[in-house]
């Protein structure tokens, strides 16, 4: 293997049609003409029953070819399956009972997209609501209301482990030092969204599905059970690219059986493309965890023992491949640390938010932010210097192959020389220096250090360590990492690659095509490489799919093997043909020739062709060497033992990273002033590859650390599904991270690398967070490191963030509030009734198609309202009280529809001008959840107001008949709209209401 | 203006990339929608359809615009440039898609289209842009895969080479 070749930095195969508009997305792929357009009705409550769920109206619009409800869905198909033995059924739709807002309650399958979404708009749901669990606290209480009934709790799992002995170093040491942290919701959010095109045969009871998942493979035995086929009558394809994944596409599998259920009831192939508001409120999240860590140390800063209490909150239902994300680190519990003695207890708790899943990290960045908080802790309370803290307990480097505590097998490392160097190269003295100036200025000026394992390859069976020892015995042992890959040879000698492996924009065709290159000695541009992935053709086994940064480490080591195993095969053809010894033929640039006379070759073509043209001539066993297929696992990867302990990833890098911050103590601002990241990842295939991972990781490290959250309100709404209301930080955000290398190259791999795809979700996000509590001088760090939660670290209060024309009335404290005023050419009495008649009501409601009386101070009245991307029908039920003919009144509203909920008080008060004029004088507050609330409060005030002005100024204009109104009153919030945003928020009603 | 009927198709005649095409479509049809499903041209991408991820960045009559946010029968008689108009031609690729791949600007690329077309636009309009001006400009787009940074050497690499060819 020639290392030079392989570290490269050459231009990717993949990248000609990316920039020039040619990839071939999901979306982008022809279908049958036949094909149609699938759209979800999701829940707009965190918490209910469904009692009573109306698709009459949907399934009558002109174009719906089916509406899909729980019961089809159950007549067709098994709960999906989940690695623990729980009385907790998940099905792709809501059965009887919603447990998420954006939970799926029926589909429909329709001509166009946008039919189906009319058609969703039409089904009318009514909610018996229970009480929402929204946090981990709340989830463990004993009155909290119960998800799963039969469960007859939250907690639906609860193990302790212990290794060493973690008691007696806890009584021995010199201190305990411990940390509370809880760790947030957030994704990865890839820019393109989910989406499948599914097929029904109902002669063989096939389904076939392309869709853009990204394994791990295992879950098309989910699938297929789910379905109730065997695995071979579920065909799952994938496109030639797909537009990042992170983990997150793993999630779409109950989507996948949703829409072949579809395409089965409905007859016709169904397509589905995600948006990005049902992406944000309900494909899947990163779990969020509250972890208590305590450390047994000595005063020279040396751990002695760790003692580990998480709960995780998984969502609404356990879903595959949970609990994976709570178990995944177990081998490396206590990072870079030499620890043997340690005690961990792991929960897992539901909660009525998404489903969590698969995003990159997976499981390490909970876990290392507990870690590395703790070590810097230990460094504050025993006033020891953190850098040292961290070198004190690090594995030293003759310790490798290390056995951890919990039954890891660390394979390679130097970690002490990787620390040393990362504080050399990167400046860490002039670091220092740096923040005591800045702090001399008097600014709030921090650093922060973070030492991590990288875990990469992971064992599929380490989760089985949520199972008891006698529960694992009886399920049978599930272990290793199957990947797989295939070189052949076509007639004319040329080579193909195919690796079941699903690459998200990793370059995994340019790598292959070196790695194969450099066995056969043939330029990169000679290989063809083949991603994508259809199960009935193709090989690959359970492990197969692109997560737990396999690649590098286990499927081109594969691919490296089957390379290597047909050259040596087309040694043997090109040796009869020179006519020479096997061990006297070399393979130079494409020829075979003699190793004492180089004019004697013949060209790798000729040879590679030769088991097509002339099998005959070929001697030796076996078939001609025409094509190579490896499945490769390594042995490290075994199942949990007795003991639970369980070498949970095969390779293990290392990261040690440092940073600076300032923290503005006015704004609750982080800016990130300097960030360096060492990485030791074994040996690296393709330099722009490594490093773009990390570039990648930190990214979205930095988003997780400071900007976003998959928030919900109290009520259980989703307040956080646009990108405005989820903010991903953008090139004005990210600075550029110093990036340094050390290479220990891993024995346990067939190439000598490791994964580095995650590292930085791991180690940034609590290094930043370390430089916050050093800038702050705090205890306890909260994520995000948003402004409001940086101002409540420091005990300063919010400044009130500008609500414009907040109105001071007694609505003021509800969500959405406002108030304002017109004068109209028009007596009291005339406008009284005009507000009392449904006819008028009709003509002056903004986006309104019925007003209906249903009492003398009742009404209902259907309304088409939108904001932005969310726009839909509601029906709205009004009651009048308080009525003081013609002056005033208050008012409650109730507003249901497929995107929402909301509920809303009112007053309006009619003043006598002069004898002709009247100024109507109106104060309003209202609450919104569901659908129309994950698009954020603060367009929805903006939104309302618009509303209320225009429905007002409509009053007036008709009052006088068609005359205009004689003017806003200054001061009132009721001005127009002006500036972009309001033009914006403008232009989104009107296509709300179109 | 023209008053369209709800559910009604209309013609719709616009220029893209040099020729001028005709498709079909409703009142409401966004132009990301029609560009990809009607006229086929599916390298304009679709990341959010509320106008913040930059995703479906095309140029209209020289300026550029989230096709996500317009619709179709807008753009009747306008003139329009989309990433399928970038290249010079079918076998190469202009000095930015080129220095794109030369510092690996792209992983996944699915970003990638609309932020050519903002970055072209810029150093069309700005050839001496800065570091500062580039980053400002790609904060109209979310790229998830990349971090931005070797973005922005992309960017920074065209600027020289284009004024180097000027
Ligand atoms: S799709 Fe248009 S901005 Fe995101
Ligand atoms: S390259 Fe994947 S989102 Fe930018």
């Amino acid at each position: 293997m020639n290392s030079d070749t392989l570290n490269s930095d050459s231009p990717r195969i993949e990248d000609g049609p990316l920039v020039t508009g040619r990839g071939r997305f999901m979306d982008d792929l022809p279908v049958s003409v036949r094909t149609a357009q699938m759209a979800v009705f999701r829940s707009s409550v965190a918490h209910a029953r469904i009692a009573r769920l109306n698709v009459d109206e949907a399934r009558l619009l002109p174009g719906v070819l089916a509406v899909i409800t729980s019961r089809e869905v159950m007549a067709h198909t098994a709960p999906l399956a989940v690695g623990i033995r729980v009385p907790v059924e998940c099905w792709p739709v809501a059965v009887d009972r919603v447990r998420y807002v954006g939970e799926p309650v029926a589909v429909v399958v329709a001509e166009s997209r946008y039919i189906a979404e009319d058609a969703v708009d039409l089904i009318e749901v009514d909610y018996e609501p229970y009480e929402p669990v929204m946090s981990i606290d709340h989830a463990l209480k004993a009155d909290a209301a119960i998800l799963h009934d039969k469960l007859g709790s939250n907690l639906c799992s609860d193990r302790s482990f212990c290794y060493g002995e973690p008691d007696a170093a806890f009584e021995q040491s010199d201190h305990t030092v411990s940390v509370d942290v809880l760790y947030p919701r957030n994704s990865c959010t890839p820019i393109e969204t989910y989406g499948i095109v599914a097929d029904y045969d109902a002669h063989t009871n096939t389904y076939e599905a392309l869709t853009n998942f990204q394994g791990p493979f295992s879950i098309h035995t989910v699938v297929a059970r789910a379905l109730k086929v065997a695995g071979t009558q579920l065909r799952l394809k994938t496109p030639p690219d797909s537009g990042g994944s992170f983990g997150v596409k793993q999630a779409q599998f109950p989507y996948v059986v949703l829409a072949c259920v579809a395409a089965r009831v409905a007859g016709v192939p169904v397509k589905w493309i995600e948006d990005r508001v049902e992406h944000l409120t309900a494909s899947v999240s990163a779990t969020s965890r509250q972890t208590t860590l305590r450390a047994a140390v000595s005063s020279e800063g040396r751990v002695l023992a760790l003692d580990w209490s998480q709960v995780e909150d998984v969502g609404a239902f356990i879903r595959a491949p949970e609990p994976a994300t709570l178990y995944r680190m177990m081998g490396n519990m206590c990072g870079a640390y030499d620890i043997q003695n340690l005690r961990i207890r792991n929960r897992i708790v539901m909660t009525n938010r998404t489903p969590t899943g698969l995003n990159r990290g997976f499981g390490g960045p909970q876990v290392y932010y507990a870690l590395e908080r703790l070590m810097q802790r230990i460094a504050v309370e025993l006033k020891l210097d953190p850098v040292d803290v961290i070198r004190t307990n690090l594995i030293r480097s003759e310790q490798f192959p290390y056995r951890t505590a919990s039954g890891g097998l660390y394979d390679s490392g130097d970690y002490q020389l990787s620390v040393d160097e990362a504080l050399r190269q990167g400046g860490f003295g002039e670091l220092v220096t740096r923040r005591n100036a800045a702090r001399r200025e008097g600014k709030r000026y921090g650093i922060g250090t973070t030492a991590c394992v990288e875990p990469s390859v992971s064992n599929m069976g380490y989760i089985t360590a949520v199972l008891t020892p006698e529960e694992r015995a009886k399920a049978g042992p599930k272990n290793g990492a199957i990947s797989t890959a295939t070189v052949s040879v076509d007639p004319s000698g040329s080579v193909a690659v195919h690796v079941a492996s699903v690459p998200q924009g990793q370059g995994h065709r340019t790598v292959l095509a070196n790695v194969v290159g450099d066995e056969l000695g043939l330029d990169a541009a000679e290989i063809t490489v083949v991603t994508e992935l259809d199960t009935t053709r193709d090989g690959w086994s359970i492990a197969s799919g692109n997560y737990s940064s396999r690649f590098a480490a286990a499927v081109c080591g594969a691919a490296s093997i089957a390379a290597d195993r047909l050259r040596l095969r087309l040694t043997e053809v090109a040796a009869s043909q020179l006519n020479v010894r096997v061990d006297e033929v070399r393979l130079i640039k494409g020829a075979f020739s003699c190793a004492d006379d180089a004019t004697r070759a013949i060209s790798f073509k000729r040879v590679a062709s030769t088991g097509h043209w002339a099998p005959g001539t070929i001697t030796g066993d076996g078939p001609p060497p025409l094509r190579e297929t490896v499945f490769w696992t390594p042995p490290e990867l075994a199942a949990p033992d007795a003991d639970d302990r369980v070498n949970s990833s095969l390779c293990h890098g290392f990261i040690f990273d440092f940073c600076g911050v300032e923290v503005d103590v006015d704004t609750g601002q982080v800016t990130i002033d300097k960030y360096v990241t060492m990485h030791d990842c074994g040996r690296v295939l393709h330099q722009g590859m490594v490093d773009g991972q990390i570039t990648g990781g930190f990214a979205h490290a930095v988003g997780a650390a400071i900007y976003e959250e998959l928030a919900y309100a109290q009520d259980g709404s989703f307040v956080a599904g646009t990108f405005a209301d989820y903010p991903v930080p953008t090139s004005m955000e990210i600075p550029d991270p110093v990036i340094l290398h050390t290479c220990t190259p891993s024995p346990f791999t067939p190439l000598g690398a490791k994964g580095v795809g995650e590292g930085n979700t791991m180690s940034t996000p609590v290094c930043l967070a370390n430089a916050v509590a050093d800038a702050l001088d705090v205890d306890d760090v909260q994520l995000p490191l948003s402004p409001t939660n940086i101002l409540k670290m420091m005990n300063v209060a919010e400044p009130e963030t500008s609500t414009p024309a907040a109105s001071p009335g007694a609505f003021a404290s509800r969500p959405i509030h406002g108030g304002g005023s017109v004068t109209v050419n028009a007596t009291p009495l005339k406008i009284w009734l005009m507000l009392l008649d449904p006819q008028t009501l009709r003509e002056i409601v903004p986006g309104c198609h019925s007003v209906d009386r249903v009492s003398g101070t009742d009404f209902v009245a259907h309304v088409r309202f939108g904001v932005g991307p969310v726009s839909g029908d509601y029906k709205v039920e009004i009651g009048l009280f308080d009525l003081d003919e013609p002056h005033s009144a208050s008012l409650v509203g109730n507003a249901t529809g497929a995107l929402g909920n909301g509920s809303g008080e009112g007053r309006i008060e009619l003043k006598p001008v002069d004898k002709t004029q009247t100024e109507i004088v109106w104060e309003y507050g209202a609450h919104a959840g569901g659908r129309v609330a994950s698009v954020g409060s603060r367009l929805l005030n903006g939104a309302t107001r618009i509303v209320m002005n225009r429905f007002f100024e409509a009053l007036g204009r008709q009052a006088q008949d068609e005359g205009s109104p004689s003017g806003a009153e200054p001061g009132s919030d009721n001005e127009p709209e002006t500036g972009l945003i309001g033009r914006a928020l403008d232009r989104l009603l009107k296509r709300g209401d179109s | 203006m023209r008053r369209i009927p709800a559910n009604e198709q209309v013609r719709v005649s616009v220029e893209v990339n040099g020729r001028v095409v005709t498709g079909q479509a409703e009142s409401r049809t966004l132009l990301s929608d029609f560009l990809r499903h009607e006229l086929g041209l599916t390298g304009t991408h679709v990341g959010c359809e509320h106008g913040v991820c930059g995703a479906c960045t095309i140029r209209i009559d020289g300026d550029i615009a989230r096709s996500c946010l317009k619709l179709a029968v807008q753009v009747e008689g306008a003139s329009i440039e989309t990433i399928e108009g970038l290249a010079p031609a079918p076998d190469s690729l202009s000095v930015l898609q080129q220095a794109f791949v030369e510092h690996h600007g792209l992983q996944c690329g699915f970003c990638t289209p609309g932020i050519l077309i903002s970055l072209d636009t810029l150093l069309r309009n700005e050839p001496n842009a800065d570091e500062m001006r580039i980053r400002e400009v790609l904060s109209g787009h979310l790229c998830r895969c990349t971090g931005y940074t070797p973005i922005v050497k992309a960017a920074l690499a065209a600027r020289d080479r284009l004024k180097e060819l000027d």
